[in-house]
């Protein structure tokens, strides 16, 4: 068994999603069985391949390197939960 | 079937035979008919024909003038909601307009509504929606069956006639199995060809987006229209668009199709193989060479997009944080509490699934043994893809592994089902075109779906031996 409880604790930490006791319970027995199944790429031999991780067969291209001014703070804000004089709020952080 | 299709109404309302009021109240009148397939997410009528009275006093010529579509709720519109059918996003209202979306309106269509969806575009049924099911509109009453997903709801809004066509992505199978699923036309063009700006993100390196329709015509006029490079993104490909649909052309004389080997796999309905053959046969006739090819690692294309689509996921729904937009938790005692129950609260149990397996494949020590071992193997079923089409133009085989199935089958096994995207997933992992159409029926008359997969950016190849398959079954 590769998931148990201390790493589903661990990743769900990392991954900043609370759970409780019956969804861990529920996880490790997801996790381990799309991990077991995952395993059968082990038969495929890929000594000198190279890892593919941009299929886009085209150029990045590039463009001009010029700044621009939005002005657009209100806009970003316009969704957040919580907002205060022009910035994101969040629970306070130092005592 | 009387629908109507994009071509002819296009010339309808060209000749005056009648006006973009009349043909958008018609949609609506069906819409609201409809409500109980849960196709929409957000449907406002007001918001309808607030756009028709616009474009009524606007005398400028626009190519899709008045032509009702819809959205899938993946796209941020500035005109309505945008949730990625998750409570995370539940209160969502985009400051801005989606590259693919803004091109449609620049053409002057008409937004009917958002579709519902897989949460963030994250299953097969359209059944990890947080704002419930969509049912299939061919379902028999007794029996509500899944429109296949994530694009399900526009899948199902094309089916049940409330559109002239629809958005969606596809990052594994999303656009083609429920075009399969509920008897549509649905292309999911070549990576890079349409802008992802503006498409909240599931797996950066396979998102797509693309068009259902009724027919493969009207597939070919949509795709034009949303094409496009955009400096916005960065994997965006500068390629010249063609008009696909002046292009078409049926006439298959002296091509080659390539029937994979490794396609036929154990356990697939009868009626599946059979209407495979049928179309190979119909392709023959046409004057077709058939080529046998093999794509030795399709069986490791699964596996290998479970890996990598979940980590890129993980990694793109670290923005919902409670911070910045959407829905935040009331416990909020300190910084990490926040995150912690807004996304334990936000997300639903498929998201959550996939963000931690993602994490944990992307995690210390693992990242070589599971994501760059998946990275190696898409690599080599890329090159499976390139060496095949050396010997053939175009990729023939069926869309899904199923017809469409009941609502309330129990989807407890994850494994099984990711099996519902073992023939869209390979091209999806190549980067490659595939577009499915509808193609004879199963023995409870369910539709079923032929895909075809062309070369990199030779949607027009695509869309030709659509077409002609299209045409020889009618």
């Amino acid at each position: 068994m590769k998931i148990d409880k201390n790493t589903i604790n661990k990743i769900a930490r990392l991954s900043r999603i609370k759970l409780d006791d019956k969804e861990s319970e529920d996880y490790i027995n997801d996790l381990n069985s799309i991990l077991d199944w995952v395993e059968q790429l082990n038969e495929v031999n890929t000594a000198n391949v190279e890892p593919l991780s941009n299929i886009s067969s085209s150029i990045l291209p590039k463009r001009e390197d010029v700044s621009k001014d939005a002005n657009s703070s209100e806009e970003i804000l316009e969704n957040a939960p919580d907002k205060l004089e022009g910035f994101f709020a969040v629970p306070k952080v130092v005592e | 079937m009387s629908k109507l299709s994009l071509k002819q109404t296009l010339k309808d309302l060209d000749t005056k035979k009648i006006s973009i009021r009349e043909l958008n109240q018609d949609y609506l009148k069906r819409i609201k008919e409809k409500e109980n397939l849960n196709v929409f997410i957000h449907f406002s009528e007001e918001n309808v024909l607030k756009q028709i009275d616009k474009l009524e006093k606007d005398d400028s010529p626009k190519k899709l003038k008045g032509i009702p579509i819809a959205i899938k709720d993946l796209f941020c519109t500035k005109s309505m909601p945008t949730t990625a059918a998750s409570k995370i996003l539940k209160n969502f209202n985009p400051t801005y307009e989606s590259f693919v979306t803004q091109k449609l309106l620049d053409e002057g269509s008409i937004f009917v509504g958002k579709t519902n969806l897989d949460e963030f575009a994250m299953g097969s049924a359209t059944n990890t929606s947080f704002f419930g099911n969509t049912i299939n509109p061919l379902s028999k009453e007794d029996e509500p069956l899944a429109p296949g997903g994530s694009s399900g709801g526009s899948a199902a809004a094309v089916a049940a006639d409330l559109c002239l066509g629809a958005t969606g992505t596809d990052t594994g199978g999303s656009i083609r199995q429920p075009a399969s699923f509920c008897g549509v036309v649905g292309i999911k063009p070549t990576y890079g060809l349409c802008s992802r700006w503006g498409i909240a993100a599931f797996a950066s390196s396979l998102d797509q987006a693309g068009i259902f329709s009724h027919n493969v015509e009207d597939a070919s006029i949509l795709l034009q229209s949303i094409a496009g490079f955009d400096q916005r993104d960065s994997t965006s490909a500068k390629v010249d668009i063609p008009n696909y649909f002046e292009n078409l052309d049926d006439d298959l004389n002296g091509k080659t199709v390539g029937i994979p080997k490794e396609y036929s796999i154990d356990g697939i309905p009868m009626e599946i193989s059979q209407i495979w053959e049928d179309a190979i046969k119909i392709l023959e006739k046409k004057g077709v060479k058939i080529k046998n090819i093999s794509l030795p690692h399709t069986k490791y294309a699964l596996p290998t997009y479970y890996i990598i689509a979940p980590a890129e996921a993980s990694s793109n729904l670290a923005r919902y944080d409670g911070v910045k937009y959407g829905f935040r938790s009331d416990e909020i005692d300190s910084l990490d509490e926040m995150y912690e129950n807004t996304r334990a609260q936000g997300f639903g149990r498929e998201v959550k699934r996939r963000i931690l397996i993602g994490t944990y494949v992307l995690s210390a020590g693992y990242y070589d043994a599971y994501y760059l071992k998946a990275q190696k193997v898409r690599k080599l079923i890329s090159d499976d893809f390139n060496k095949a089409f050396k010997e053939c133009d175009f990729i023939v085989t069926p869309t899904a592994p199923s017809a469409a199935f009941p609502l309330n089958e129990k989807q407890n096994d994850p494994i099984k089902m990711y099996l519902n995207d073992v023939f869209t997933v390979p091209a999806s992992l190549a980067g490659l075109p595939g577009i499915s159409i509808p193609f004879g029926e199963d023995k409870n008359n369910l539709p079923l779906g032929i895909q075809i997969l062309g070369k990199h950016f030779d949607e027009q190849q695509v869309f030709n031996v659509a077409t002609s398959l299209e045409r020889s079954y009618e």
